[in-house]
């Protein structure tokens, strides 16, 4: 943008107003697929929502405003997210739950070449056998997408949690 | 067990009396956690709200979050650097040890109103606990004459408390929190119980962490309050007999994780174990599992709830690709870990069932009291830990 005479501005923002207004679509309907995976607990399918190179994290704010690094959950890498689905599938121990994942407020920051810098807001709702539904994390994904072979994908997610006293654990990603 | 032990109303308010301000030392946090002086964090002895700070000499103070005027809780943040706390509600301030530094209007206005004459802001300062910092763990205590904290944890369980805690600078990477609707004293028996470690946590035997015939010592002080889960990784991968394998219904074999370098470990100890579970009474644990080192403060709330705050620490000599590596490896533990979620969950388990059932005894009767040390399929520690507590309790 700073290249730009001052003249040419008006337009080159209405421009990239409209090209983010369709990532923005784009990403909101990637958010509805990704939420869906989760909610049916198709854990390996979260996974093809990441590059191989992929950078995933939920961290508490109060960490995350302290430059503390500490995740409550901590992947670089693919193999990584394979590695949680698979445990979720076959060998953790919890008790049964509904999800349900809201992702709302997509806000497209930056777009060049092949990425999109974007954040959300995301709820996640759980509800046990016999419990009332109660909200298990609220927070805002802070992402990095990246288009290979014409389809979106996450680079890096930071998933940064309001909630940060947990409710007892936090079994599935968000 | 009788299950009353857990839900009791009573016997929580006598623990609060007899146990947290009793003759023990309360853990309330790491150095690391306040680095700086002014540093200060929010804490807890049993159920009552502390400040921890680090004041301008690096001495440590720990003091109720409670004001001596109207009792507001004043500290609101989990962690700031401040020279003064201030009680929004009437202004009344108090330095880095707790001590009332002022009052507005003490005099009144024109003569009128303001404190009685005797009012000596000596006596009103934040009630405060005698503390003491040993090798980076800062403990506090509201008893008059308590013994030093090396003599407090005793020979044994001192000697694998100072491999941890080995005096070199630690730099702390995070904190965790979470409630657990669970009774204070479950949390200190689950790592009292070796025995569950294999059985619940599949992922441990599935990817070779901790296997039944890992050479293990289970190690307890000599009053029982105590104790330490000593363990060995052998080299490589370690075999699981299919005599062990048929006792573990989730035993699956031959599995590899796609990012193996998760359990990489990078020897940095100076023991022979490669990891220590360890309870200090009555409201810690301490951890060290492969590259893994945390604390956990058990806070309790009531007598079906508890709150837990870890915190995940590295040392000051660790390069980024450490970091990195701990940062890693801690998806195993905490509220998000693969164990975490197991313990965090078994114990709601536990107590949902203490609180709904019909009243009955609870069981630990694995392992005999007197047996060599070096069996895991034993429930001795928390017989211990529940012959201590009689006595500590008067019950």
């Amino acid at each position: 943008m700073t290249g730009l005479a001052a003249a040419d501005k008006p337009r080159a923002a209405r421009a990239d107003r409209a090209a983010f207004r369709d990532f923005r679509l784009e990403i909101e309907e990637f958010h509805f697929d990704y939420a869906d995976a989760l909610e049916r607990g198709e854990v390996e399918q979260w996974c093809e929502f990441f590059t191989d190179d992929a950078f995933y994290c939920i961290i508490a704010r109060d960490n995350y405003e302290s430059g503390l690094p500490l995740g409550l959950v901590y992947c670089e890498g693919k193999g990584m997210l394979k590695d949680r689905a698979f445990a979720l599938r076959n060998t953790e121990m919890y008790a049964p739950r509904y999800l349900n994942l809201q992702i709302s407020n997509v806000r497209v920051h930056e777009a060049a070449g092949a990425t999109i810098r974007a954040e959300a807001n995301y709820l996640l709702l759980e509800t046990l056998v016999e419990e009332p539904s109660r909200i298990q994390q609220v927070g805002k994904y802070y992402d990095l997408f990246e288009r290979i072979d014409g389809r979106l994908l996450i680079r890096e997610r930071r998933c940064v949690y309001d909630s940060v006293v947990i409710n007892n654990c936090l079994v599935f990603p968000v | 067990m009788p299950d009353w032990v857990y839900t009791d109303r009573r016997i929580y308010e006598r623990e609060q009396e007899r146990i947290f301000f009793g003759r023990h030392w309360n853990f309330v946090g790491l150095e690391c956690e306040v680095p700086k002086p002014g540093d200060y964090i929010r804490s807890y002895v049993g159920e009552v709200p502390v400040v921890v700070t680090r004041d301008m000499d690096h001495g440590f103070h720990v003091f109720e979050n409670r004001c001596a005027h109207r009792g507001a809780e004043y500290c609101r943040e989990y962690r700031g650097n401040t020279e003064r706390f201030v009680c929004p509600y009437h202004n009344w301030t108090y330095d880095l040890a707790g001590d009332l530094v002022a009052v507005p209007f003490r005099r009144g206005v024109k003569g009128k109103g303001g404190m009685p004459p005797g009012f000596d802001m000596a006596e009103h300062g934040l009630r405060n606990f005698r503390v003491s910092a040993y090798r980076g763990v800062i403990f506090a205590t509201a008893c008059e004459d308590m013994e030093p904290v090396e003599d407090y944890l005793g020979p044994g369980i001192r000697e694998q408390f100072d491999i941890i805690f080995d005096g070199t600078e630690q730099v702390l990477l995070g904190l965790h929190r979470n409630v657990l609707p669970g009774n204070w004293k479950l949390y200190q028996e689950n790592l009292k119980d070796p025995y569950h470690a294999t059985l619940l946590h599949t992922y441990l035997t599935t990817f070779g962490l901790f296997v039944t015939s890992n050479e293990s010592d289970i190690m307890v002080d000599p009053v029982g309050r105590h104790s330490a889960l000593l363990s060995r990784r052998p080299q490589g991968r370690p075999e699981v007999s299919e005599e062990d394998q048929a006792q573990i219904q989730a035993y699956r074999e031959g599995l590899k994780l796609n990012d193996e370098s998760v359990l990489d470990f990078v020897r940095e100890f100076d023991s022979s174990w490669s990891g220590a579970a360890m309870t200090i009474w009555p409201n810690m644990t301490a951890l060290r599992q492969t590259n893994i080192l945390n604390t956990r403060l058990i806070v309790p709330r009531g007598p079906n709830e508890l709150m837990m705050i870890w915190a995940v620490f590295g040392r000051a000599s660790d390069d980024e690709a450490m970091t990195r590596h701990r940062l890693r490896q801690n998806n195993i533990f905490g509220p998000g870990g693969f164990l975490g979620i197991e313990d965090n969950e078994a114990l709601k388990f536990v107590q949902d069932g203490l609180r709904r059932s019909m009243p009955r005894v609870g069981l630990a009767l694995l392992g005999d009291d007197d047996e060599e040390t070096d069996t895991i399929i034993t429930e001795r520690a928390i017989r211990a830990m529940y012959r201590y507590y009689r006595e500590a309790m008067a019950l």
